[in-house]
């Protein structure tokens, strides 16, 4: 497959996604407005320069992913809070094939909470945000308050009071000219950008239901070693307290509730759901629930059914089924039946290289997208879902973000911390 | 006079008995050195309830790869060399994903400890098939919404596959592993010699295999095509099948091309990348179904793994790649307690 193919696909379609979706707006139109010239372009270079924050697995992919997608990139900072995480991440890095593209010597090794901040402070250009996703909101707001562009992991906040800090922060990235993308990488999906092309096109008429799911077994776990303060465990075992994670509805499932609010080009009203944990009952699984099911409505009628689950030995699915009045999609298969039939055929590009080269591209044309506000509207859904099944009330949009709720300790320092309790439907207060 | 009949039908079932058992011994021709042993068997795995079947392939020499001209043909078929194979049972069917996951997911490690098993007291063989290092969970559906009871386990890696086997070996006593691809041409062939072990026209490969043109887009559950002439099911597309080899494009080139090698196998190393699989699959067109197409493992069969370092256990683009186990009736030396030596970190 010749590179132009690559290149041109998804730029067409996302004109299309940009004039189909209602909650998209060109951050490029508005920098050039206001003739602000992005800071890549203002080092006198066209060189990317990139920060990590967050050097897990998938931080260390996002990073290896944005040094081969682009000419001109390096790698020139990273942060974690620990550094085993930092020193494994560089020693991959540097046996990568884009070893020849890392430059990060001792003095921009930084380790902690504050790690972020040395980061920013270095001489980067773009930054990489892939801790756990607790802290996405603030280290966003501290990348844009300190101008660089970003590459966002998704979901980008954990609650409703860190998705209004997000909107925030994407008007202000905005009005910098800032370029930020997020880590839903189906947006960036020749497959999946054509298949949602016809649906804006009217590929199956009006849609009325949609079914998403990510049903799988169990992930990694880790178990409280006897040198750990509390903290430190929960940080080396983010995925089961829902401060740091969101539970798994947030972290996982907001991929395939951001694929139906991308069809609908808008954002459910309100919710009712369950969910619970029925198998991972034992403590060494934090706070976090091991499924949910959740009745979406948006405000044009339309309904989503949506589930996601944890548990080993089951049914499982990942997918997107879209129901229409002329026709059926299923997305994650590229396929519609129906009125007008089709099939996705040609090569699919790969998602999580084509998001940084899309983004790069951005920045240098001048013209800086950002897709933060969709990001966090579909994060927002996932975050309305699971307040609705962990205190088993109907809650609204509105509740779901004007929420008083902030799930951040109040203290962020190596020592005891006490794992919030699990929540209980029907007696955890809405807030 | 119901008496009568059913002496009839007795009479009848014998007879259709005895041309099969003609048929079978044509089909299977039992080899100089094969001995009684050789049988068809099911295996139990030890503390489940899952069972899969084993068929014997005699030993014999055949001819391997493809002659210059053969329609479809890659280079890497050639050149055609004599090759010897000892006898072996072969998987009837595609490792399943009910096999799969006692390794996998360590049911086999759960349920002995819902039903309170001294691990201490074990047999030295249980206590190796527990040491094994299982799969790290993955991250998505990986069955891809194709179906998990009673269908064939897709897009593990090589390693996952070769660490299965070790697994499997160790609960059953028994040396099970993948095939060498000589075994698998071998056995594929069924003492053939044409492009197909039912000719060289492609025409009718629908009966045996699921391809591109039948398969919906999909894998199947195994068993329900026609087996090959050996018994075989889906040996032929379905899934494309791992086999012990490391690829090289330029292997039967090393080859004397009129003495029969023994028992080749290129050794895999510490390389996660390229192994051989064979047979073609539910994405493939027939040329990729011939019993001489060599396909090889590449980085592009894990590229949607968003992890570094990437999962040494679970690929994300080879819906297309299963396995199928054999058990050498005597192990070749050079295979003698092999194991990967594929790591996460190298």
């Amino acid at each position: 497959m010749g590179d132009e193919t690559k290149k041109e696909r998804p730029r067409a379609s996302r004109r299309d996604f940009l004039k189909n979706s209602a909650a998209a707006v060109v951050g490029g139109a508005v920098a050039s407005r206001l003739g602000y010239v992005p800071a890549v372009h203002a080092a006198g270079s066209d060189m990317i320069k990139i920060g990590l924050i967050g050097c897990g697995q998938r931080g260390t992919g996002a990073a290896e992913d944005a040094l081969s997608s682009s000419r001109g990139v390096k790698l020139v900072a990273m942060g974690d809070a620990f550094k085993d995480h930092l020193d494994t991440s560089l020693d991959v890095l540097l046996k990568s094939k884009v070893a020849d593209r890392v430059d990060v010597p001792a003095d921009r090794r930084f380790v902690g909470f504050g790690a972020f901040e040395k980061v920013l402070a270095s001489d980067v250009n773009y930054v990489i945000l892939a801790t756990p996703p607790g802290f996405r909101a603030w280290h966003l707001k501290a990348a844009v308050a300190a101008g660089k562009n970003i590459f966002a992991e998704k979901p980008v906040a954990v609650d409703g009071s860190g998705i209004r800090m997000v909107l925030e922060v994407c008007k202000e990235a905005k009005e910098k000219g800032l370029a930020i993308g997020v880590g839903t990488q189906r947006r960036h999906q020749t497959g999946y950008l054509e298949t949602l092309k016809r649906i804006h096109d009217g590929g199956i008429g009006d849609i009325v239901t949609v079914r998403v799911y990510w049903n799988q077994g169990p992930i990694w776990v880790h178990p409280k070693e006897e040198a750990w303060s509390d903290m430190e465990w929960q940080m080396r075992n983010w995925y089961y307290f829902t401060w740091l994670c969101g539970d798994h509805i947030v972290e996982q499932h907001v991929h395939n509730l951001d694929v139906a609010n991308w069809a609908l080009g808008a954002h459910p009203a309100r919710a009712v759901g369950m969910g619970g944990r029925q198998v991972r009952t034992d403590p060494v699984y934090g706070n976090i629930y091991d499924h949910f099911a959740i009745d979406y409505e948006y405000e044009n009628g339309c309904r989503m059914m949506s589930m996601c689950r944890q548990i080993p030995g089951c049914e499982n699915s990942v997918s997107e089924a879209l129901h229409g009045t002329k026709g059926f999609c299923q997305a994650n298969k590229y396929t519609i039946t129906g009125e007008k039939s089709w099939h996705f055929e040609a090569k699919d590009s790969l998602p999580y290289v084509q998001e940084h080269t899309d983004l790069i591209a951005s920045i240098r044309s001048g013209k800086p997208y950002n897709e933060l506000q969709t990001v966090a509207e579909s994060t927002l859904t996932a975050i309305m879902g699971r307040m609705a099944a962990y205190t088993g009330q109907a809650v609204t949009w509105d509740q779901a973000l004007n929420t008083e709720e902030i799930l951040m300790p109040s203290k962020l320092e190596w020592g005891p911390l006490a794992v919030a309790p699990v929540a209980m439907p029907g007696k955890t207060k809405l807030v | 006079m119901v008496r009568v009949r059913w002496v009839w039908v007795g009479l009848f079932v014998c007879a259709m008995l005895a041309v099969w058992k003609v048929r079978a011994r044509a089909a299977r021709p039992k080899g100089p050195s094969d001995p009684p042993e050789l049988k068809p068997y099911v295996e139990l795995i030890p503390g489940s309830d899952v069972k899969f079947e084993m068929l014997p392939i005699p030993g014999g020499t055949f001819k391997m790869g493809s002659p210059p001209g053969e329609l479809g043909r890659s280079d890497d078929e050639g050149p055609q060399h004599p090759v010897t194979v000892h006898p072996f049972w072969m998987g009837k069917a595609e490792v399943t994903w009910d096999e799969y996951d006692i390794f996998a997911f360590s049911q086999d490690i759960y349920k002995k400890q819902e039903l309170g098993v001294n691990l201490a007291t074990q047999p030295d063989n249980e206590k190796a098939a527990d040491a094994l290092t299982r799969p790290t969970p993955p991250y998505t559906d990986e069955t891809f919404g194709f179906g998990r009871k009673g269908h064939p386990a897709i897009n593990i890696t090589h390693h996952a596959a070769v660490e299965y086997c070790c697994w499997l070996s160790a609960k059953t006593g028994k040396t099970y592993r993948l095939p060498t691809e000589a075994e698998w041409e071998y056995a594929c062939r069924a003492g053939t010699e044409t492009t197909y072990f039912f000719g060289d026209n492609s025409a009718g490969v629908g009966d045996y295999a699921w391809y591109m043109e039948n398969s919906g887009a999909r894998p199947h559950a195994g068993g329900q095509k026609k087996p090959s002439p050996w018994g075989l099911y889906d040996i032929l597309g379905n899934l494309a099948e791992w086999c012990l080899d490391r690829y090289d494009k330029d292997f039967y080139g090393t080859f004397k091309p009129n003495v029969p090698t023994l028992l080749p196998v290129l050794l895999p190393g510490k390389e996660k990348f390229p192994h051989v699989a064979r047979g073609g699959s539910w994405d493939d067109k027939p040329p990729r179904l011939r019993s001489a197409a060599r396909r090889a493992s590449n980085e592009d069969w894990i590229i949607e793994d968003p992890q570094r370092p990437q999962s040494i256990w679970w690929l994300t683009d080879a819906l297309f790649v299963g396995f199928r186990i054999v058990r050498p009736l005597e192990e070749q030396d050079n295979l003698k307690g092999f194991r990967s030596q594929v790591t996460k970190y190298d």
